[in-house]
């Protein structure tokens, strides 16, 4: 039994590496337990795999494998690892299988993909900054719950945008921070840590209340796109009850059922 | 009026609009300076109780405006609060809301006040003042007033990522109706001469050259039509999205179900169309841009010029042509498994690609999550053969039928709340 124990859960270049030294010696899949420092060896943890020498004889791997490959081991299925050393495995004797979508565990791995993708995408839609003042000057920091191991492959996307300010993204595994000139990445840390308001919050949820137009509720066509797990850590979530309630109350004014047309009221807070 | 008031009044006149697209324009990012990025992808950052995707701050810099269309809550004869935003507002809400990652960018329209001119000047200021005084990168998407002088369109296009102008009623004679003010020859000519500028900035960027070529709007243009507010039906409406995608390259038209404002004028119908109309228009527009149907094969699925209520397109257009299918899963080309209801594009390539491994089965589709129901009766595959019969029988059109929960949701009857 071989035990490979890699850098971080989403090391994908060590997955890698290691594949391709188990790959050369032979070593079939069920050989091989795969862990990270999130996911750890228990007692009877095995050896280390045989470094990668000679001739490799990694099977040539379809790009569009490795871009989901990559993408698929950010994923926190403990299994991950597994399931992508057993294809390769597999395709040295069947070598169509990685070009298979419909094969049972290429839909697995797909659905894992996606499931990244999707949390990197929520990512960059609902974290929100609040701005705290320091001694070196203003800072952004947030708080963000990804369910996935996204922070590192992630942070690039707020340093291509906010690389004028200097900001902290606080989540439970990990943090990234951005000081002007570099990124660097922390241990988890506690929502606590994070600031808990912001001066523009205020605004944003007039905002939220105002572009919501009431005659056409459409509550799940809402919740598909911004599931409840994520109304915690968005500000405006909290005004969303509100706002349904008062929904039909709202369409009855612009009806003009009810004194008071909508267009005259501001929406929130007065 | 104190900024939030404004920002509540303001931000209320615009929700008709139902474009917040923040996609398909250049890549941008802010490592060598100024604030923003675009990768491509447009982001929507919240969702709103009506399901639609907040992703721009989306506002009016004023809802006075010296015309009077009978279905636009800020016309000249209504009876609302009149707010203006300042420039120097705008841009600090803006920059305050990216700074947070609350938005995208911004999507600024607004009421005509004094002349066109002087409008899409202050518009034009408003992007100017946040691309130069404050290097944002960010998306913008300005609102085009149809007649306003070119020089002022070309500027426009120089700060703007998208523009739009509406056409707002599918006919001539609806809007000569209910717009009397706006000139149809005229948004046709302003449109035309978009497109000219975005081909001409296109075909720049792809010449190389020393001089950086002209930038223009490169997200492209839209517009949108309301559904409801007329008699139109929805052949004239899919007619008219389909002569502006062609000859305007059109990046989207937005259908914007007639929606009950305030103070409603007497030719305007009492109640709005039914949610489920703009849906399978959505529905029939895709198909148009993606699937290869033309307006005539889209609206032979449905009767007497509108589509059908409670199929979406492609399944109602299946339904009537029912002699060119089962299809062979494993033989059929491209464009033709593109119109096997239940198939999407994404499937389609991905059937392709495990047909070429080996055959492709029933059961392969179920892993892909393929509605089953509405695919099978269509499909050929060497674990299925259509029920014998089942496709000619009269009773399919029922069994294919699964409400789906948004069918189910966008219900007429439902949609009218306990008003």
């Amino acid at each position: 039994m071989f035990s490979v124990t890699l850098e971080s859960p989403a090391d994908f270049v060590g997955w890698r590496e290691a594949a391709r030294g188990l790959l050369t010696a032979g070593i079939p899949p069920e050989a091989v337990s795969w862990h990270s420092p999130a996911e750890p060896p228990g007692l009877f943890a095995g050896a280390p795999p045989p470094a990668a020498a000679g001739r490799s004889r990694i099977p040539a791997v379809p790009r569009d494998f490795l871009d989901i490959a990559a993408c698929a081991v950010r994923h926190s299925d403990p299994e991950r690892f597994a399931l992508l050393y057993g294809l390769l495995w597999d395709a040295r004797a069947a070598p169509g299988l990685l070009r298979t979508p419909t094969e049972p565990r290429m839909v697995r791995l797909e659905a894992m993909a996606r499931a990244v993708r999707r949390d990197a995408h929520k990512m960059h839609a609902f974290l929100r900054f609040r701005e705290i003042g320091t001694e070196a000057g203003p800072r952004s920091v947030a708080w963000y719950e990804p369910e996935h191991h996204i922070v590192e492959a992630e942070a690039g996307f707020f340093q291509r945008r906010f690389a004028a300010l200097r900001w902290s993204i606080l989540t439970p595994r990990r943090c990234a921070h951005w000081d002007g000139e570099a990124l660097h990445f922390t241990e988890g840390a506690r929502r606590g840590d994070a600031p808990a308001a912001d001066a523009a919050e205020d605004l944003w949820l007039t905002y939220f209340a105002s572009i919501f137009n009431p005659a056409r509720l459409k509550p799940a066509a809402m919740r598909a796109e911004m599931p409840k797990k994520y109304w915690k850590n968005l500000p405006e979530a909290r005004i969303i009850p509100a706002l349904m309630q008062g929904a039909s109350g709202r369409v009855r004014a612009m009806l003009g059922q009810e004194p008071g047309a909508a267009g005259r009221r501001s929406r929130y807070g007065e | 009026m104190d900024l939030r008031a404004k920002l509540a009044l303001l931000a209320d006149a615009a929700k008709y609009d139902a474009s917040c697209a923040s996609s398909g324009t250049e890549k941008r990012d802010s490592r060598a300076g100024g604030l923003g990025s675009t990768e491509g992808m447009g982001i929507c950052h919240a969702y709103a109780p009506d399901g639609r995707c907040i992703s721009l701050l989306k506002v009016l810099l004023t809802n006075s405006c010296i015309f009077d269309c009978a279905y636009c809550i800020n016309r000249k004869s209504s009876d609302v609060w009149r707010a203006r935003f300042t420039v120097e507002e705008l841009v600090r809400l803006t920059l305050a809301f990216y700074r947070r990652n609350y938005i995208e960018g911004l999507f600024l329209s607004s009421g005509i006040i004094r002349s066109s001119d002087y409008t899409m000047e202050q518009l034009i200021r408003v992007a100017r003042t946040l691309r130069e005084a404050h290097g944002f990168l960010g998306y913008i998407h300005l609102k085009t007033i149809p007649d306003a002088a070119p020089e002022l369109l070309a500027e426009a296009g120089r700060w703007a990522d998208r523009l739009s102008i509406n056409i707002e009623l599918p006919q001539v004679r609806s809007l000569k109706e209910l717009a009397p003010e706006k000139d149809l020859a005229g948004i046709h000519g302003a449109m035309g001469s978009l497109s000219g500028h975005i081909a001409e900035a296109k075909e720049a960027a792809r010449t190389p050259s020393r001089a950086a070529p002209p930038r223009f709007a490169p997200a492209g243009q839209s517009t949108q039509m309301i559904v409801g507010a007329d008699d139109s039906d929805d052949r004239h409406i899919l007619g008219t999205s389909d002569a502006l995608y062609r000859k305007y390259g059109l990046k989207r038209v937005y259908y914007s179900g007639f929606s009950p404002i305030p103070d409603a004028s007497a030719k305007l119908p009492p109640a709005p169309p039914p949610l489920l109309r703009e849906h399978r228009l959505y529905q029939a527009d895709w198909l148009l841009r993606f699937y290869g149907f033309d307006t005539q094969e889209i609206l032979a699925g449905g009767e007497g010029g509108m589509l059908d209520l409670e199929l979406d397109p492609k399944l109602a257009w299946a339904l009537k042509h029912r002699a060119i299918f089962p299809l062979d899963l494993n033989r059929a080309p491209r464009e033709a498994l593109l119109r096997v209801p239940g198939l999407g594009a994404r499937n389609v390539d991905r059937i392709l690609a495990a047909r070429r491994q080996s055959s492709v089965r029933l059961a392969d589709l179920a892993r892909l999550r393929v509605p089953l129901r509405k695919v099978a009766p269509f499909i050929l595959a060497p674990d299925h053969r259509p029920a014998c019969g089942q496709l000619d029988s009269a009773g399919l059109r029922r069994q294919v039928l699964a409400p789906s929960a948004f069918a189910q949701a966008a219900k007429p009857r439902q949609l009218a709340l306990d008003v």
